[in-house]
Formats: C-alpha cells, sequence, structure tokens
C-alpha cells in the first residue's frame, strides 16, 4: 500500500462528495432535524432525552455511513471503476483507507455539528464528557462504514443495497438496549445481542452519557473497534482482482 | 533477435457462467505493434482481454505479459486497460477523474493535460462526465488507460458508438503510440478497423479462428475485403 494511492482516494471521495452538495445536505441537518424532533417528542420529560439523546448522537453516524457506503462501493463495482482501480497499483488497503479516511472526517463534522446543537440549543445534558460523545459517533461511523463496504458485495442494485438498512441496521438498533433495556428481553434476544457490534457501540455511548468511564467502557470500544476491523478484513476479502 | 512477446497465451481455457469463454487459445501479441482482436461479439474477446490485463479467473493455461504472469502486481503499472463500458466516475469532471488515476499510477498531474489534449476531451475537461455523451464518455474511459503510459496498451472496442472522423483520429493516434514502442491490442467487431492493424487475432466462439497480417488473410482466403475473408474462414470452418 501506498499513502500516495491513500490519499488520492480520499481527495476523489471527497471531490465526490462536492459534487453532490444535496446529500451533504442531507447528512448534515437531517440528524440536527431528527434530534430537534426527540427534544420535543419529550418536552415535558427532559430526563427521557437526556437518556436518548447522547447514544442517538453516536448511532447517527454509524446508520448514514453505512447506507452512504454501501451505495458507493456498489456503484464502484456496477460502474467498472473498481475493476479499473484493481488493474492499477493500488492496494486493496488503500482503496479502503482511503474510502475511510473520507468518511470519518464526514461522520466527524455531522457529529460535531448535531452535538453543537443538542448540547447547545436544545439542552442536552450528558454526564460524561461530550467530546467523547463525537469520538464515539466517529469510531461508529467507521463501523458503519465497514459493514457497509462487506454488505454491498452482496447487493447487484441500489434497491437491494438500500434493503440492508432495514435488514442489518434496524434490528441492531431494536435490541441494543436503546428502547428496552437488554436484560428485559426474552432471553434469546438478549443472547443474539450479544453478538451484535451495535451493542456495544450502544453500551458505551450510554456509559459515557452517565458518566460511567469504567473497564466495562473500554470493553465495549475495543469490541467496536474489533468489530470494525473484522468487517473491512471480510470487506477486503469481498474485493477480487479477479472475478470469474 | 529473440525479444520475448508483450503477451503469450498457452492452452488457455476460461468458463464463464458454465460455458467455455475461452477454449484451448493460444495466442501471441508482438511489442511495438497494433494487434486487432476480431470477432463477433460474445466470441471471446472481453474474457480474452481481462485475462491479460489480470482481473479474469482462469480455468486452466498459461497467460504471460512481458514474461511474467499475468495479473503480478510488478504488470500493473505497464498496461492501460480500457473496459467496453466507461468506467470512470460519472459524478466528477473529466479532469478530476483522470487526476485521481495518474496519482494512483504516481505520475505528473501535468500529464492529464496532455492524455485530454490527445482525445481532444480539451473543451469538456471542466465537464461533469454525466453530462456528457457516449462517445466523450469512452474517450475519457480511454484517456484513463493512457494517463500511466503504459507499454501495453489494451483496449477493448474504443471506438464503438464513435463518428468517422474521429473514429479515424483514434486509430492515428494509436498508430502513434505504437510507433513511440507502445504494444496495442484493440478489440472490435467491425472487420473493416481490420485494416487499420499490423496483426489480427480471429475469434470465434472462444477459439482462435485466424491469425496473421491483414494482407495474409486476404491472400490466404482469396477475399478482397476482411468481412468476406472472415465468413469464408468461418465456413472453411477454421484454418
Amino acid at each position: 500500500m501506498s499513502p500516495r494511492a491513500t490519499g488520492a482516494t480520499a481527495l476523489r471521495v471527497f471531490a465526490q462528495l462536492r459534487r453532490d452538495p444535496r446529500t451533504v445536505a442531507l447528512l448534515m441537518f437531517v440528524p440536527v432535524v431528527l434530534i430537534t424532533l426527540l427534544k420535543y417528542m419529550f418536552v415535558d420529560t427532559p430526563s427521557v432525552f437526556d437518556r436518548l439523546g447522547a447514544p442517538l448522537l453516536g448511532l447517527f453516524p454509524f446508520i448514514a455511513m453505512f447506507l452512504v457506503t454501501s451505495i458507493t462501493m456498489l456503484r464502484e463495482r456496477t460502474g467498472g471503476t473498481l475493476e479499473r482501480l484493481m488493474a492499477m497499483p493500488l492496494a486493496k488497503l488503500d482503496l479502503l483507507l482511503g474510502y475511510g479516511i473520507a468518511f470519518a472526517t464526514v461522520a466527524a463534522a455531522q457529529a460535531t455539528l448535531v452535538s453543537l446543537i443538542a448540547f447547545g440549543l436544545l439542552d442536552l445534558h450528558s454526564a460524561g464528557p461530550r467530546w467523547l460523545v463525537v469520538l464515539l459517533a466517529v469510531s461508529n461511523a467507521i463501523l458503519g462504514m465497514a459493514l457497509g463496504l462487506f454488505l454491498s458485495a452482496f447487493a447487484r442494485t441500489e434497491f437491494q443495497a438500500v434493503q440492508f438498512m432495514p435488514a442489518v441496521v434496524l434490528p441492531q438498533i431494536l435490541l441494543c438496549g436503546l428502547i428496552v433495556p437488554r436484560e428485559q428481553m426474552a432471553r434469546a434476544l438478549e443472547i443474539a445481542s450479544a453478538f451484535l457490534p451495535l451493542t456495544y457501540a450502544y453500551d458505551a455511548l450510554h456509559r459515557v452519557g452517565q458518566n460511567v468511564l469504567d473497564a466495562r467502557l473500554a470493553l465495549d470500544v475495543g469490541i467496536v473497534l474489533a468489530a470494525t476491523g473484522a468487517a473491512l478484513a471480510l470487506g477486503a476479502a469481498t474485493l477480487r482482482r479477479k472475478t470469474p | 533477435m529473440s525479444v520475448e512477446p508483450a503477451v503469450a497465451s498457452d492452452g488457455l481455457r476460461v468458463v464463464r457462467g458454465g460455458r467455455p469463454a475461452l477454449d484451448d487459445l493460444s495466442v501471441t501479441v508482438h511489442r511495438g505493434r497494433v494487434t486487432g482482436l476480431l470477432g463477433p461479439s460474445g466470441s471471446g474477446k472481453s474474457t480474452l482481454i481481462r485475462s491479460i490485463v489480470g482481473v479474469q479467473v482462469i480455468e486452466s493455461g498459461t497467460v504471460r505479459v512481458f514474461g511474467l504472469d499475468a495479473g503480478s502486481p510488478a504488470l500493473r503499472s505497464r498496461i492501460g486497460y480500457m473496459t467496453q463500458a466507461p468506467s470512470v466516475y460519472v459524478d466528477l469532471t473529466v479532469r478530476e477523474n483522470l487526476e485521481y488515476f495518474a496519482r494512483v499510477l504516481g505520475r505528473p498531474v501535468e500529464r492529464v493535460g496532455e492524455v485530454i489534449g490527445a482525445v481532444g476531451l480539451e473543451p469538456e475537461r471542466d465537464r461533469v462526465v454525466d453530462r456528457l455523451s457516449g462517445g466523450q464518455r469512452a474517450r475519457v474511459s480511454l484517456a484513463a488507460a493512457l494517463v500511466g503510459e503504459p507499454e501495453l496498451i489494451v483496449l477493448d472496442e474504443p471506438t464503438v458508438g464513435l463518428d468517422p472522423v474521429l473514429r479515424r483520429d483514434l486509430w492515428g493516434m494509436f498508430r502513434e503510440l505504437a510507433a513511440g514502442g507502445a504494444t496495442l491490442l484493440v478489440s472490435s467487431h467491425v472487420m473493416d478497423e481490420a485494416r487499420h492493424c499490423d496483426e489480427l487475432l480471429l475469434l470465434r466462439e472462444g477459439r482462435l479462428l485466424a491469425s496473421g497480417s491483414p494482407e495474409d488473410l486476404r491472400l490466404r482466403t482469396g477475399a478482397t475485403d476482411l468481412e468476406d475473408g472472415f465468413l469464408r474462414l468461418i465456413e472453411e470452418g477454421g484454418s
């Protein structure tokens, strides 16, 4: 791999985003609108807003980057540019890291904007440090990116890729403990949720929200990073130089 | 003088979709020449090109490029490849596309201006590819194959859908590139384009029907034009 090819790829993805201001606007403002919605849903019970707010801030980038990456990578595959790149002196890691750098930057901007508004204007409270919420949001975005990249290999059309969102992301959001604490779920679901990476992403955000900065938090972060690594490795395995 | 050929395949067999796309194919592409890869659609031209570029899974046989196994990492900066469908980023401008490929190949960005000029896209340089015509897109894709100044240039139907003036200009450019020492392998399903080539490989149903210079093939078949010659070869059942 080479820093030159990685950097070139990141620049190229930025250039593509710049040509698509509507997507950038949606990425930046949809989370802001949703968190505002949440604020006024629970206008009479601000404790609920505080409990859900910080975890949701950290999960928006996961969802957004999952979608954006699975569609962009699918386009690389179906548009023939992936085949062209695979015939060039570009390491798979250059491509993955290039995407990673570009999308992590976007995720950081997204998480920073929504955090500024939630903490600054919407009176969201987090017992733990706010910068940690933003940092976790960025790591979740990279997890979303890695999963999107891997799953894009199983979609032939953009319609299919979009359907992976409800199929892969929604169950994880339902089971991660955000809506109902995991120990109150049916035992089978509680066990199942232990195998889903978003469970740990949520738990970490929840702990920061409560200012419980303990070893369990470190473990959560470790598991999210390991899951990201595994998804990236699986994703890299789906990028074939030679195809049938 | 024994110069290693640019490309040599031996007993190449490729299976695609459960059917043999290439069967026991042994071909040679000589250095510094323009070799035309001709045959009807579905004859295996793209599959052979993909095998040479190293992106095709091969069932058996070998493909060597400059003496190395096709697909070797060392070959990736020496081959320029233009796929049949324009494979460029439609949401970027011509210049942005080519700058990206130039950077990946480690070439100076000044190369981009040269190739844009070479394919006649100067007026379109800052237009988004999405807004270009099919022929213009094909030329962006061609420019991307040339930006790295490759020794072997492999073009899959580069002139399809282009107007006659542009086709003539591109063939002129291919001749210039070969005169400059590059090796070109250019596929086409238009027999008429064979006359621009130094050598021809005629494929049919995944097999080599004939090879040689256009003149050789004309003499051998006794046909006045190559289209006719090709039909005679088919009727003879190969050569």
